[in-house]
């Protein structure tokens, strides 16, 4: 077990691994975004069982580790893989070699991360630690985040930050998919292109669908 | 065709190398890539200049010998084929390529494009092979071996050692040149008995050796000018994870 | 004549073997550990022997000019290992594997060597499917064998068309597992330049490391030269560029004799040269022949596109002149015979130096896709090269230097006629007599050095337990080390204005017109005059840039082209002196009427192995008789 953690393959798993966890996650929260289309009762009383679900609350550390799992080994194989190369090539030309996002996945992490922090700040601590107003619901009270976001999603520039965010997730997602599985041995020649084949889906999936509902809040405040 | 030629220069693994731009006139589309290196060199040694020094041997794609980072690519523009592979005719009058030799931590230059690629061997020498002393050898034909596992152990076996992949990776990772290992003998019945440490200690020494990690960008597959598949690395991956968890 | 003391046990010649094995002596296994063993060259020779030896427990250090022992030429080879394990129970045994190497070599080899190699080759199977070599399955899970170089079985073990490149990386894991057990240290990018003699004994070496230029001194108590053939003495041959004779001719000019030289296979389809800066030839493998019709248009200079040149003017010369064989006619055959329609005008291409191969044929009979599924990756090596497409269009071919049979003499222990001094695989030569069987060659390398060396080497070394370290100040160290300076010195003050490679393709013209693929007497004699002219020029208007304290290629050809100067007087004296033709050496002198090979038994049954005698000296034959008793020598048909 020590020589899993000690070699980079072990590094890599885990990275893989709490990346497949994030995406799992991901997909969840796209799953709850899509309640906003639906409308603002529907909205409402998904963010009120996810904040309030034992089950959900105990997810929630859990997916704070994944997250400083991820970034942490990832930050640390990046330093390591920079030492490798000290005198660096004059001329590359890896466009027929690699995908962009696949090199670039560090970089995509980055800027994913600078949005995290602001989409944390603007929904997630907003939600649960300002106050913000209540909306009966079905005989219940709960907090009315419908309209908090609809009102963040009403501000041009944070939609274009949103949607910026969720194009970069895209990316990742495009190669950290098939390469999570890649790196968890679970591939072979035929399952590499079935993991990239559903992780272009998936991948598309996600951006496309963050990024129509802000622009749908977006438009729909534009025209009333 | 005239062509200008970009090329490293390094006394010695202690100096300090530098870009060099050469003029050259004369050159054919008939000529191999080397060739026309070779026909470099002798304008140079007519001129009283140093010849460059560049690695080569079998000339047909099989012993490993040549590398060359050529405008951007290992090998040079041609997937899967090696540099002794490449034909001027690829070139055209006045064209500008850039000649570098491999480049990372691991692979130290010796001189001009001529590096050190020993590393590899002390990978190999962490477990990169069966212990079956001369003579303790049962009947071939004893270990049936399903073709399908032959034929894939084989394709991983063709690796020509040359580094390619780890010059295209750009985390100068080794890891195709191990996988081509492991998975050859992970997949013949004859190699399973050590593989559990063979996939631990190889990854150990290329670590130790300061190889880089896989990011798994596949750009060593399409350089190499074997193809080795991407795949092998999978199933190193799971060698990997067998032996240590 | 001691010194030529073969050594070869009484007894029915397939009891051989397991006698001498029997009556040697052995060194105890503590006693190993106390001796050191130098093994030049890791290719399958030399690597098999280096790991097997340090599996019994002697200090072996292992010396490559490479980077990598996996490099060494071993690895080219593309068709196949033999072995006579009848898998295919097509009637194969050892005795008929033995029977079709000896009428291979055309009887110029010694019974008793080619029996045990065929015994032997069995056991190299098991090895290197031991030792991970992915050989081709059927689906039974089984070892695949196809037929390989004109015999009747199927007994080619094969692992597609990288046999060669496998089994030496199999025989190089085994040395890597040696050297993680501090076993063989290795020596890589070191130049053999000198063996070292310390009371008639070989004791050692002088090496160049070809990094730093430093001379060094390497001693053990016996050294094997594993240093492969001298095919590149032609420039052009199929052969790996770096190929060299350096390390074997400085062993000849330390006594050991040298036997064959002028014996020299030349594989038939080699693509043809391009251009002149070509620095070697691309072979195509022979199994091309298996579908493709080799033809020359019927009239003298015809310029056509080959696909204009209608069915009735085309002259498919080997079904005409060799119906039996047709296309699958032998080697040397094959090879003589396009040389012989070039020389008389019928030659195609820019130089009028190649012939057709042309698959049209099996094309329309077999389907496209058959034809691919069999030869795909050659016929794609064959467009990257030329352009030119071999599904509509015939190939281009021609004959080039490939493998010399010719080497190191040695007796039955693979010793050299000097004590102590070993030489296995191509570099000896013990096995191919005048010309080699297809997939011949790996065999031989994996038999010397797994099986047969590791064996007999304890014979000589039981001797040696009480010697302990050889000092590398003895004074022969010194002297050996002052004459290989002495040498790079003089090269490079000759600052002269012609390139090395220059000389290189001059003196590989003169070998090829006059003492390659068709001999005369005119020719070689005329051959040693302009030999003999041209070293003299090379003496004295080389240049070597550089100096020798650094890694200097150009330094390193020289000394290769130097040796190779004195390496093809000795080839040109030897093929002067047989005035026979055999095998693949073909004097004009001595032919059928109808233009075959003329073997002269009554004359030349016998090896020809060469004394050095002196710098500048004629050199000293000695003939030593073949003696047949179980083979019947007889005329070849084809």
């Amino acid at each position: 077990m020590s020589n899993f953690f000690k070699a980079s393959i072990g590094r890599k798993v885990l990275v893989g691994l709490s990346g497949l966890f994030l995406f799992s996650f991901i997909l969840v929260h796209l799953t709850v975004n899509l309640f906003l289309l639906a409308g603002q009762e529907s909205y409402n009383i998904a963010t009120h069982f996810m904040t309030t679900n034992p089950v959900i609350q105990t997810i929630e550390p859990i997916l704070a580790v994944g997250f400083i799992l991820h970034i942490a080994y990832s930050v640390w194989l990046t330093f390591l893989n920079q030492k490798t190369r000290p005198q660096k090539f004059l001329k590359v030309d890896q466009s027929k070699s690699s995908t962009w996002a696949s090199r670039n996945m560090f970089v995509l992490g980055g800027l994913i991360f600078v949005f995290l922090i602001i989409h944390i700040s603007n929904f997630w601590y907003k939600l649960n630690f300002t106050e913000i107003g209540y909306i009966e619901h079905g005989g219940e009270m709960m907090k009315d985040a419908y309209t908090m976001v609809a009102s963040s999603f009403a501000i041009w520039w944070y939609v274009v930050i949103y949607v910026a965010g969720a194009v970069l997730l895209g990316f990742h997602l495009n190669h950290g998919f098939q390469s999570a599985f890649q790196t968890i041995g679970l591939s072979n020649e035929i399952w590499r292109k079935r993991w990239t084949v559903i992780g272009n889906f998936l991948s598309i999936v996600i951006a496309a669908g963050f990024s129509i509902i802000a622009l749908y809040f977006l438009i729909k405040h534009l025209i009333s | 065709m005239n062509l200008t030629l970009k090329i490293w220069r390094q006394k010695n693994a202690n100096s300090k190398g530098a870009f060099v731009t050469y003029n050259l006139e004369g050159a054919s589309q008939e000529m191999s890539f080397l060739e026309m290196l070779d026909y470099l060199n002798s304008t140079l040694i007519g001129k009283g200049e140093e010849p460059i020094a560049f690695e080569h041997d079998c000339r047909e794609g099989i012993c490993g010998s040549c590398s060359l980072y050529i405008n951007g690519r290992a090998h040079g523009q041609d997937s899967k084929s090696a540099t002794c592979e490449l034909r001027m005719s690829r070139y055209k009058d006045g064209d500008t390529i850039v000649i570098e030799p491999w480049r990372s931590k691991a692979f130290p230059v010796i001189k001009d494009l001529i590096v050190d690629r020993s590393a590899f061997e002390k990978i190999l020498e962490a477990g990169g092979f069966i212990s079956a002393n001369t003579g303790a050898a049962p009947e071939a034909n004893s270990i049936p071996v399903p073709r399908e596992h032959a034929d894939k152990s084989f394709d991983a076996a063709s690796c020509i050692g040359c580094g390619a992949c780890v010059s295209a990776c750009k985390n100068a990772s080794a890891q195709l040149f191990i996988a081509s290992k492991v998975s050859q003998l992970a997949l013949l019945p004859q190699g399973r008995v050590e593989a559990k440490l063979r996939a631990r200690n190889m990854i150990a020494k290329a670590d130790e050796l300061g190889f880089g990690s896989c990011t798994n960008t596949g750009a060593c597959e399409i350089e190499c000018p074997k193809g080795i598949s991407l795949a092998h690395i999978a199933r190193l991956n799971r060698e990997f994870l067998k032996a240590t968890l | 004549m001691n010194k030529l003391n073969t050594k070869i046990p009484d007894g029915p010649l397939a009891e051989k073997w397991t006698i001498h094995k029997n009556r040697i002596r052995l060194v105890n296994a503590a006693n190993k550990t106390k001796l050191d063993i130098i093994v030049v060259g890791t290719g399958l020779a030399g690597a098999s022997a280096a790991s097997s030896l340090a599996e019994l427990g002697y200090n072996v250090k292992a010396f490559c000019f490479q980077d990598s022992p996996r490099r060494a030429h071993s690895v080219a080879a593309q068709g196949g290992i033999n072995a006579a394990k009848n898998y295919k129970n097509d009637g194969d045994s050892i005795d008929r594997l033995f029977y079709d190497i000896m009428k291979g070599g055309d009887f110029r080899a010694r019974e008793a060597f080619v029996r045990r190699s065929a015994e032997v080759s069995n056991f190299v199977i098991d090895q290197l499917t031991a030792a991970g070599v992915p050989f081709a399955r059927e689906y039974s899970g089984y070892l695949d064998n196809r037929s390989f170089g004109g015999v009747q079985v199927s007994r080619t073990f094969y692992a597609k068309g990288a046999t060669g490149q496998q089994c030496l990386l199999g025989a190089y894991s085994g040395l890597i597992r040696q050297m993680s057990l501090g076993k063989v240290t290795l020596y890589s990018r070191r130049d053999m330049l000198d063996v070292v003699l310390i009371d008639g004994k070989a004791r050692g070496i002088i090496t160049r490391n070809l990094v730093s230029g430093e001379i060094e001194r390497h001693s053990a108590h016996a050294v094997v030269l594993a240093t492969g053939g001298y095919g590149t003495i032609y420039y052009l041959s199929t052969l790996a560029v770096g190929s060299n004779a350096s390390a074997a001719w400085a062993a000849y000019k330390k006594g050991a004799f040298f036997s064959n030289p002028s014996f020299v296979q030349i594989h038939p389809t080699s693509l043809p040269q391009l251009n002149d800066y070509q620095a070697k030839l691309t072979l195509m493998s022979e199994s091309l022949r298996n579908d493709g019709r080799i033809w020359v248009p019927k009239k003298k200079g015809d310029k056509r596109h080959p696909n204009e040149i209608p069915e009735e003017e085309r002259d498919y010369y080997l079904e005409r002149m060799y119906p039996a064989y047709g296309n699958l006619a032998p080697r040397d055959i094959s090879s003589r015979a396009a040389k012989e329609r070039c020389d008389a005008g019928y030659g195609v291409g820019k130089t009028g130096l190649s012939v057709y191969l042309d698959f049209k044929d099996s094309i329309a009979k077999k389907g496209k896709k058959v034809i691919e599924s069999k030869y795909g990756n050659l016929f794609e090596l064959y467009e990257k090269i030329t352009g030119d497409n071999p599904y509509v269009e015939p190939m281009r071919i021609y004959p080039a230097g490939h493998y010399t049979m010719g080497g190191l003499w040695v007796d039955y222990n693979l010793m050299t006629s000097i004590d102590g001094l070993y030489s296995i695989g191509e570099s000896n030569f013990s096995d191919h007599g005048a010309n080699r069987l297809g997939a011949g060659s790996l065999m031989q390398c994996a038999c010397d050095g797994y099986f047969v060396l590791p064996v007999t080497i304890g014979d000589y070394l039981a001797d040696d337990i009480k010697t302990g370290k050889i000092p590398t100040d003895h004074a022969a160290f010194e002297e050996a080390e002052k004459n290989v300076n002495d040498k790079l010195t003089r090269l490079i003050s000759v600052n002269g204005k012609q390139t090395v490679t220059s000389f290189h393709k001059r003196l590989g013209k003169i070998m090829w017109d006059y003492c390659g693929m068709v001999r005369n007497e005119e020719g070689l004699k005329k051959g040693l005059k302009l030999l003999e002219e041209l070293k003299e020029e090379f003496w004295k208007d080389v240049k070597v840039p550089g100096t020798m304290d650094e890694l200097n290629q150009e330094l390193e050809k020289a000394v290769k082209v130097a040796d190779f100067f004195e390496l093809g007087r000795l080839m040109c004296q030897d093929a002067l002196n047989r005035k026979e033709s055999c095998g693949a050496h073909f004097r004009e002198e001595s032919q059928t009427p109808n233009g075959e090979a003329q073997r002269i038994d009554k004359e030349y049954s016998y090896i020809s192995t060469w004394e050095f005698t002196g710098e500048e000296k004629d050199h000293k034959l000695h003939k030593e008789p073949l003696e047949f008793e179980c083979v019947k020598p007889k005329e070849r048909t084809y």
